[in-house]
């Protein structure tokens, strides 16, 4: 594919990073379809282009999005298959595999649900999941993740900025983090026994990175509802951290003046930091984060690739950490 | 049964199984999202219980009187030797991409990296000298102080593994390779303690029997 060594300083609009051949390749192959000539996948395949949204699965409720037009919130990069974004994942309430969500989320009950959003706030309040899904417009943003373990996927995702949410509840001077606050329910989620974590699993954001536009307050992916594994029915995205800042199935967001104390950094604070934005400078103790390997791509034998500063999304965030010394915020 | 002429060729088959199912699945695409992760974690696991299978022999077959298990050993350990060095290869190649310059940094950098990288090292002459000439070369009292090298081998092998997994506090399943190593050890230094005992006994009758 066309593979950019920009670490992702330039992407502005599709066209810009699309390549022409690529996109030329494109229109010519929806001419071909339009006249009938193509069969059902490519297709499908083609309507991420046509109409804005990629295609459903076909496994959960569908949840109707508009591409978002916001900057940085749409990558052209292949998309992670919707079996690896469902089987692959770090969901420890379930248990320490990446298999394990898969196979044990099932027991997650998404219905009813709420979210209490509290703290230093003039109007708090307790949202009702089918409120929060009213609450403002769905947008389709097709984020790169990268994990701390050093792979990454491109998920398509179904949500709003979080900024919407928090303008509703109108925070105080005082407020300076937000706290997100996460399910653990013993009877329904077999890892919350554990100690890896101290439960719940709790993160946090400085307010001025939760009100950034690319901060996603997510409800589903590949257009449909979020599968009990990816933190059904509610959770955070923010693209250019390491995947465990995005906390899954939330129950409170809290406003606090003091930098909250997040499950990871509790567990080991040399080694998961606050910030935790993604940065090929700073490697983890224990391994480099310097490259990644995507997933599904980069045959087994590739080397894997660059991983660029703030995940790529430099341009859109890199003003928020201005005259920060990110080896020390880490 | 343990003397049936097909028992080494079984077991040599048996071992095999672990790697040969991990090459099909690489081939076919059947380890999951991530293959270079389970190719890298699975040869790695198969070391360890390989090593532990190893260091079983004498311990059992001392308990059961069963001479005859000595017989498997040198194969056992070869075997553990070579998924060992799978385990490197996999690493060096799938996650580095066999770039010396960066394996290198990487060994210095990362501690677990290190102890992993020592632990082959101590098991490469042990692999070296495990045939028959290599014993008569040596002798045999020099070949066993050089064999026991393995104890080294072995605690070093679960401090790597300690080391990877606590960048998750998961040690859940160290734990089990723990507490067996741990009694495959213990079991011998309880012997050689008692041993030392004995022989100390012996030596100064005179002292006990005051």
């Amino acid at each position: 594919m066309h593979f950019h060594k920009d670490h992702g300083l330039s992407h502005g609009t599709a066209s810009d990073i699309t390549p022409r051949a690529v996109y030329e390749q494109r229109r010519s192959l929806i001419k071909a379809m339009a006249a009938g000539a193509a069969g059902l996948g490519l297709s499908a395949w083609a309507s991420r282009d046509a109409l804005g949204q990629v295609a459903q699965p076909g496994k959960l409720a569908a949840l109707p999005s508009a591409r978002s037009a916001a900057a940085g919130a749409v990558t052209m990069e292949k998309l992670t298959a919707y079996s690896d974004v469902t089987t692959y994942n770090n969901f420890y309430e379930f248990g320490t595999d990446k298999s394990d969500p898969a196979e044990n989320a099932g027991t997650l009950k998404t219905r009813p649900w709420t979210v209490r959003v509290d703290g230093e706030v003039k109007k708090p309040a307790t949202f009702d999941i089918d409120a929060l899904l009213k609450l403002s417009a769905m947008e389709e943003r097709i984020y790169r993740l990268r994990c701390v373990e050093g792979w990454s996927m491109v998920i398509p995702w179904v949500g709003y900025p979080l900024s919407e949410l928090i303008k509703r509840v109108e925070p105080t001077g005082n407020a300076k983090y937000v706290e997100f606050v996460t399910l653990a329910d013993r009877k329904t989620m077999p890892g919350v026994g554990s100690r890896v974590l101290e439960w719940p699993y709790v993160e946090g954001l400085r307010l001025d990175e939760a009100m950034h536009p690319l901060a996603l307050l997510t409800f589903g992916l590949y257009g449909e509802v979020l599968p009990n594994q990816s933190g059904a029915p509610v959770r955070m995205v923010v693209p250019w951290k390491y995947g465990f800042k995005s906390p899954k199935s939330i129950v409170a967001i809290r406003f606090v003046a003091a930098e909250p104390r997040t499950s990871w950094n509790k567990a080991a604070s040399s080694e998961y930091g606050f910030y935790s934005n993604v940065n090929p400078m700073v490697d983890h103790p224990r391994w480099s984060q310097a490259t990644e390997r995507r997933i599904g791509e980069d045959g087994l034998f590739k080397k894997k690739r660059p991983t660029p500063m703030f995940n790529g999304y430099e341009p859109q965030v890199g003003q928020l950490y201005a005259g920060m010394d990110l080896k020390k915020f880490f | 049964m343990l003397r049936h002429p097909g028992a080494k060729p079984l077991l040599f088959v048996l071992c095999l199984l672990p790697a040969a199912w991990l090459f099909y699945g690489a081939w076919a695409d059947t380890l999951g999202a991530n293959p270079a992760e389970a190719l890298i974690r699975a040869t790695g696991d198969w070391t360890l219980r390989l090593l532990c299978v190893t260091l079983a022999i004498t311990p059992l077959r001392q308990a059961f009187n069963a001479t005859s298990l000595a017989r498997f050993r040198r194969m056992l350990g070869l075997f553990t030797f070579f998924y060992g060095v799978l385990h490197f290869l996999s690493y060096g190649w799938l996650d580095q991409g066999f770039d010396v310059d960066t394996i290198a940094r990487d060994i210095a950098k990362r501690p677990f990296i290190l102890v992993g990288t020592a632990t082959l090292l101590v098991m490469l002459p042990l692999a070296a000298t495990s045939f028959n000439r290599a014993i008569k070369a040596l002798g045999a009292a020099r070949w066993q102080r050089l064999h026991r090298a393995v104890y080294a081998a072995a605690l070093l092998a679960l401090l790597h593994f300690f080391w990877m997994r606590a960048a998750k506090n998961n040690f859940a399943e160290w734990s089990v390779y723990a507490v067996v190593i741990g009694a495959l050890l213990g079991w011998r230094l309880w012997r050689w303690v008692a041993s030392r005992r004995a022989r100390a006994h012996n030596e100064q009758p005179l002292q006990h029997s005051q």
